[in-house]
């Protein structure tokens, strides 16, 4: 349905980009018009008509912002750090501090390529366990210059591969875990596309945790849920349902604390708008949080994951 | 305690006693056929009755493999005879995701099992020094981790922490519950705080991996402990082998995600025969007994 709308709407902006040229007598102008509003009409349809596989599909939509987008909006002068000191470099996180609204915080994200060139550099947005061991490293520095931190997550899920197994993938994410569930500064997370599994939850413990409307978090990807359920991996659009892996979804659970409402469309339609309201929301939890003594800061966080699904 | 809470936990337990009343009867009929039935290895292909490998530990003599074993066995290797006190037994999740089958298929596996929940929680002694355990038994759902799971072992891993308690953790486990979604997902962030939080009074855990351990246990409590020992054999990671092969396109190594491979590359203390493991853990907590309690 989404696609079908999708593939009437990039006809319509064709159409559109051909008129710019010679579009001067009135009738074409009127038919500029025509073309503008059944535009419209259609990015409302597609908003109101998303089901969780529609979303699903543009968590992962190769012109959504990413993390590299967020930070040269938000912030200024950030500085790329390298490196988790232990093995390699990993490009599928980006990560150093930088000023938001001159106060020094550390930004963390996930990074995914939007062409095939930069999807190998950035293994398709799946870190390694030296991705998570420069989590760990940027976090400790946050915390020993008292830097509140900002992690972007957007991942399909930490890398399955043979190496990254060989250098303990499961130990890294756990460090992650751990080492963010007690650290003494704010931690402010914002799922921008998808939060798939433990290697999303690496990044994911935090004070607030914000969605955007379309973004996704789950315990695993849809595709790997319906093949581990029902061994048939080609039954994903059933286990979106199921998963109740929305942002809607996971804010009804108290899961999440702030849902970001998306332009129509998706996020890619209207970044500008996204960016806005996240500058926002960000500015007023770090201010909320900055002002909460270090303990109990610590302590909030804890409570927040002892309660969920709370028995 | 709320009252409500109470009453239900003990409707529960009545529910669970009928139901296992009628499986002892069935189990201990299938026990004394299967007493004097053969098992074959899956490794080697010998086979034992069933007598002669309670003897031995449930280990092949002749490959060393070593079998599954429940959980209630498991503390019966390691623990002071009539020591262990198990705690939160009858705590159960809900269904948070309405996932369709998921209450029917756990009421069939408590019978089969005589288990509530893939994990048991207690105290226990081992040569008189007393510790917290917990046990994932792989029979009930692969041993995963849903909202029970979490909270028993974040219980057990806080009590430890109030008593001044070391901790041990058996693990076997396929990782997070898929039926639970993103609530077994945040298990590992629960479990993980309240290990670290154990850990920062200066307590001990020791992680024990069994076959297998792989997904949101490996990549949480299972690879936090101050010392992790694991079976032999057994298989670990993160990734399930056949995601792996997937991925890369290429067949796996052999020995893989073994215990003796993660030994190698440096992510576990030390591999232990199931029958040394009471010694193993033993000297292990001595080794981390206070200062002041010695006495010389």
């Amino acid at each position: 349905m989404l696609k079908e709308l999708e593939s009437k709407l990039k006809a319509i902006d064709q159409e559109l980009e051909h008129m710019a040229d010679n579009s001067h007598s009135p009738a074409q102008v009127l038919m500029r018009r025509q073309l503008e509003r059944n535009r419209k009409e259609l990015l409302e349809a597609i908003a109101k008509s998303l089901t969780p596989a529609d979303r699903v599909y543009l968590a992962r939509h190769p012109k959504r912002p990413g993390v590299r987008d967020y930070i040269s909006y938000l912030f200024t002068d950030f500085l790329e750090l390298k490196g988790d000191r232990g093995c390699k470099e990993d490009e599928s996180i980006l990560g150093g501090p930088a000023f938001y609204k001159g106060i020094p915080v550390t930004v963390i994200g996930q990074c995914k390529g939007r062409n095939l060139e930069e999807n190998l550099k950035y293994n398709f947005g799946m870190p390694g366990p030296e991705g998570y061991r420069k989590v760990i490293r940027l976090a400790r520095q946050a915390e020993k210059f008292d830097r509140p931190i900002i992690t972007f997550i957007d991942t399909p899920g930490a890398y399955p591969g043979l190496e990254a197994e060989e250098r303990g993938q499961g130990e890294a994410i756990a460090g992650c875990l751990s080492v963010l569930s007690d650290i003494r500064v704010p931690v402010i997370a914002i799922v921008i596309g998808e939060g798939g599994s433990g290697g999303a939850l690496a990044l994911g413990v935090a004070n607030t945790i914000i969605m955007l409307e379309n973004s996704i978090f789950s315990v695993l990807s849809p595709e790997g849920f319906a093949s581990i359920l029902w061994k048939d991996s080609s039954r994903s659009d059933e286990a979106c349902e199921l998963m109740k892996l929305t942002a809607g979804d996971l804010l009804d659970f108290g899961i999440i604390d702030y849902v970001i409402k998306e332009p129509p469309g998706g996020a890619h339609r209207d970044p500008g708008q996204v960016f806005q309201d996240v500058a926002i929301l960000l500015e007023q939890e770090i201010r909320k949080l900055t002002a909460v003594g270090k303990e109990e800061l610590t302590d909030a966080r804890y409570k927040k994951y002892r309660e969920m699904g709370k028995l | 305690m709320n009252p409500f809470k109470e009453r239900k936990e003990h409707l529960f337990t009545l529910k669970t006693m009928q139901r296992k009343g009628k499986q002892v009867k069935k189990v201990k009929k299938q026990e004394q056929i299967s007493e004097s039935l053969l098992v074959n290895c899956p490794k080697c292909t010998n086979s034992y009755s069933k007598a002669t490998l309670s003897k031995l530990y449930y280990v092949c003599p002749n490959c060393g493999y070593h079998y599954k074993i429940s959980a209630f066995r498991r503390i019966k290797l390691i623990a002071d005879p009539e020591s262990f006190v198990e705690m939160n037994r009858f705590l159960t999740g809900n269904n948070p995701l309405s996932f369709p089958g998921y209450r029917e298929k756990l009421n069939v596996l408590q019978d089969e099992t005589g288990l509530v929940e893939s994990v048991i929680t207690g105290t226990a002694t081992i040569k008189k020094i007393k510790a917290v355990i917990a046990v994932l038994d792989s029979r009930f759902l692969m041993g995963s981790m849903g909202v029970a799971v979490g909270e028993k072992i974040t219980r057990a891993v806080e009590y430890a922490a109030e008593e001044k308690l070391p901790l041990i953790i058996f693990s076997a486990s396929g990782g997070a519950r898929m039926q639970e979604g993103i609530f077994s997902l945040m298990q590992m962030a629960k479990t993980s705080a309240a290990i670290q939080r154990h850990g920062k009074k200066g307590l001990l855990y020791i992680s024990v991996l069994t076959n297998p351990t792989t997904g949101g246990v490996t990549a949480s409590f299972a690879s936090l402990g101050d010392i992790i020992l694991a079976e032999p054999g057994a298989l670990i990671g993160f990734a399930g082998p056949r995601v792996i092969e997937q991925t890369i396109k290429q067949k796996l190594p052999e020995g893989f995600q073994s215990a003796e491979y993660l030994l190698e590359h440096g992510f576990i203390d030390k591999i232990v025969e199931r029958k040394e493991c009471r010694d193993i853990l033993a000297l292990i907590l001595q080794l981390h007994e206070k200062r002041n309690e010695i006495t010389c």
